[in-house]
C-alpha cells in the first residue's frame, strides 16, 4: 500500500529568493509530480504603463526585475526604437553591451552564491558574494547607482564611459580572472557539491526542446541557443559569441543542476572575454542620438505601431512588444514575456524522481525571477481584450445604486 | 578531508573585513535614539561621483513649466497653481535624474543625500532647498 503526501513549498520559504508555491506530491521522500502555482507576486505593471509615456516606462520597465533590470529596460527600449525607427550611434550601443555583461556577470555570480547557500554551502556563498561587490562597484562607478542603474533611453545611453571607468574595467576583468577561478574550483571540485547536484532535477536534451527552455537552463540541457549569436543585437555583430554549452567543456551535457551551474560560471569568463572586446574596439563619437528629451517625446507622439524587442537576458531571451498610438502621449499596450516564464514550463519535469530535500535547489537551479514571470493578459471568452477601469467599474457601482433607487430598495 | 576551501579560508584570515558598518559598529540598545544622534553615526562609504541622491529644487530659478511633471515616472512631482511653482515627494521619487535632464532652467539637481528614511511624510517634502552649492 502506497500513500501519497502533498507538501506545499512556499509562497514564503527560507529557500527562495521570491514568492512562489511548488505543491509536491510526495510518496516518501521521493516527488511524484510537482504543480507550481504563481501569482503572490503580480504587481500590474504593464497596466500601469498606460498611464505614462514611454520616457516614464523606461523607469517602469526597470522595476520588473532588481538583477535584470538592464535587460528589461533594453528590450523596452529596443522595441520602441524598432517601431519609431529611432538610430543608436555605435558608441551607444557599445556601452549598452558593456552594461548588459556587467550585468550578466552580476547576475551569475550572485545565483552561483545562492546556489551553494541553498545546498548548505554558506563559506562558498559569503565568497561568491563578495566576488560580486567588485561588478557592484564598477556599475555604480559608470551609473550612480548599484541596481536599477537608469542608463539607458532612447537613442543610446544616458552617461559615457571615462578613461578611469574603462581603466576600472580592465583592472575588474583581471581581478575575476584571478579571483574567480579559486571560488569555481571550490564549488565544482568539492566531492559534497559535486554529490548533492549532479544528477539532481534533470531536464533532457528533447524536454527542454519541446517545453521551450531559454538561456542557461536549455544550455545546460546541451542546445546551443544564445540569442546573441542567433540573432545579434548592440555591439554583439561585431563581435562572435559562442554558446557556452556543457558537453564542449565535459564531454556531455547532463541537464541537471550542476551542469547549470557550470554553464553560468564559463559564462562569467565569457562575459570577461567580451567586455575585452568591447573596451578594444570601442568606436568614438556620440553616445545618444538625441539629447533634448522635448524632442524625443514630441516624436515618440508621432510614432504609430507595434515594435519587438528581443535581447538574451542573464536568464534567457526576454522579449518585449509594445505599441504606440499617434497623436497619443501614453503606451498603448506593452507585453514582457520574462526569461523565466519561458523557462517555468518546465520546471514541473526536473521535480520528478528526486528528493525532498533537493527541492529548494531545483526551484533555485532555474534562477528564478519571480517578479518578471508574473504577467497577465486579461482577455475574454473570445480572446479579445476586454478591461473594466477602476472609473468604469466605479460608475457600474453608482449605477447600481441608482437602479436600486429607482426599484425603491427592492433588490428584484 | 583538505579541499580548496581551506585554502581560501586560511587566506580569508589574513585579509581585511570587507564590510564597512553602517550606522553602528555594533547594534544599539535603541537604534532610534541612535539615529537621531547624527554624531554616533558611523560615517558611510563616500558615494560615487554619479550619485542620485535627493533632489535639489531651486524654487526661486523654476518658471513654472511642467516639464519635469511629464517626465517623472513616480510623480513625485506636484504643481502648485497658485504660486507656479512645484513641490517633491521624496517618499515618491526614484532618483531617476530624468527631470534634472528636462528642465531648461537648471532648477532641479541631485545631491549626494541618501539617509533619509522617515516616519513622516508631510516632512519629507522639498518645498525649497536654495540655490545649488557646488558639491554639495
Amino acid at each position: 500500500m502506497s500513500t501519497t503526501y502533498k507538501v506545499p513549498i512556499g509562497p514564503v520559504h527560507v529557500g527562495l529568493k521570491e514568492p512562489v508555491t511548488a505543491w509536491l506530491t510526495l510518496d516518501g521522500e521521493r516527488i511524484m509530480d510537482a504543480k507550481l502555482r504563481l501569482g503572490a507576486i503580480h504587481r500590474g505593471i504593464e497596466f500601469m504603463a498606460r498611464e505614462r509615456n514611454p520616457i516614464q516606462v523606461i523607469y517602469l520597465s526597470e522595476r520588473i526585475c532588481g538583477i535584470c533590470s538592464f535587460s528589461h529596460v533594453l528590450a523596452f527600449i529596443r522595441a520602441i526604437e524598432d517601431l519609431s525607427a529611432i538610430k543608436v550611434p555605435p558608441r551607444g550601443q557599445y556601452i549598452r553591451s558593456l552594461v548588459l555583461e556587467l550585468e550578466r556577470i552580476h547576475s551569475h555570480i550572485l545565483w552561483s552564491g545562492v546556489a551553494c547557500y541553498s545546498i548548505g554551502f554558506d563559506s562558498a556563498f559569503h565568497l561568491g558574494m563578495e566576488m560580486r561587490e567588485r561588478v557592484m562597484d564598477l556599475l555604480e562607478l559608470l551609473t550612480g547607482n548599484r541596481v536599477n542603474y537608469g542608463v539607458a533611453t532612447f537613442g543610446g545611453v544616458r552617461w559615457d564611459i571615462t578613461p578611469e571607468f574603462a581603466k576600472a574595467t580592465r583592472d575588474m576583468i583581471k581581478f575575476y580572472r584571478r579571483e574567480f577561478t579559486p571560488f569555481r574550483d571550490i564549488v565544482m571540485e568539492d566531492p559534497i557539491a559535486q554529490a548533492r547536484m549532479r544528477g539532481v532535477g534533470v531536464l533532457t536534451k528533447e524536454e527542454a526542446v519541446r517545453y521551450s527552455a531559454v538561456g542557461p537552463v536549455a544550455r545546460a540541457s546541451g542546445l546551443r541557443v544564445d540569442l546573441r549569436k542567433s540573432s545579434p543585437y548592440e555591439a554583439y555583430s561585431d563581435m562572435p559569441v559562442e554558446p557556452v554549452v556543457p558537453q564542449d567543456y565535459f564531454g556531455a551535457a547532463h541537464g541537471d543542476v550542476l551542469d547549470r551551474f557550470a554553464v553560468r560560471v564559463l559564462e562569467v569568463y565569457q562575459s570577461l572575454d567580451l567586455l575585452e572586446k568591447i573596451l578594444d574596439g570601442l568606436p568614438d563619437g556620440p553616445f545618444v542620438a538625441e539629447t533634448n528629451l522635448n524632442k524625443v517625446l514630441a516624436s515618440l507622439k508621432k510614432a504609430e505601431g507595434v515594435g519587438w524587442g528581443i535581447i538574451e537576458a542573464p536568464r534567457g531571451d526576454d522579449t518585449h512588444i509594445v505599441s504606440l498610438k499617434g497623436g497619443e502621449d501614453n503606451v498603448l499596450w506593452w507585453k514582457v514575456r520574462a526569461p523565466t516564464y519561458a523557462s517555468a514550463v518546465s520546471w514541473p519535469l526536473m521535480f520528478r524522481g528526486n528528493e525532498l530535500a533537493d527541492a529548494p535547489l531545483i526551484i533555485n537551479s532555474l534562477d528564478p525571477c519571480v517578479s518578471c514571470m508574473e504577467r497577465t493578459l486579461t482577455t475574454n471568452a473570445h480572446g479579445d481584450s476586454n478591461i473594466i477601469t477602476k472609473q468604469e467599474l466605479i460608475k457600474r457601482c453608482r449605477e447600481k445604486t441608482d437602479t436600486l433607487r429607482a426599484r425603491g430598495g427592492e433588490t428584484r | 578531508m583538505f579541499t580548496r576551501i581551506f585554502q581560501q579560508l586560511f587566506k580569508n584570515l589574513f585579509s581585511n573585513v570587507a564590510t564597512n558598518p553602517f550606522p553602528a559598529v555594533h547594534m544599539p540598545p535603541s537604534l532610534t535614539d541612535a539615529l537621531s544622534n547624527p554624531d554616533a553615526i558611523k560615517p558611510p562609504i563616500p558615494v560615487g561621483e554619479r550619485f542620485r541622491g535627493k533632489l535639489r529644487y531651486d524654487r526661486a530659478k523654476c518658471i513654472g513649466c511642467k516639464l519635469c511633471m511629464r517626465v517623472c515616472p513616480a510623480n513625485a512631482t506636484d504643481f502648485v497653481p497658485e504660486e507656479k511653482k512645484i513641490i517633491i515627494h521624496n517618499d515618491k521619487c526614484c532618483f531617476c535624474a530624468q527631470c534634472t535632464e528636462i528642465c531648461p532652467v537648471k532648477c532641479l539637481t541631485m545631491s549626494g543625500e541618501f539617509a533619509m528614511s522617515s516616519y513622516d511624510r508631510k516632512g519629507n517634502i522639498t518645498k525649497d532647498s536654495g540655490a545649488a552649492v557646488a558639491g554639495a
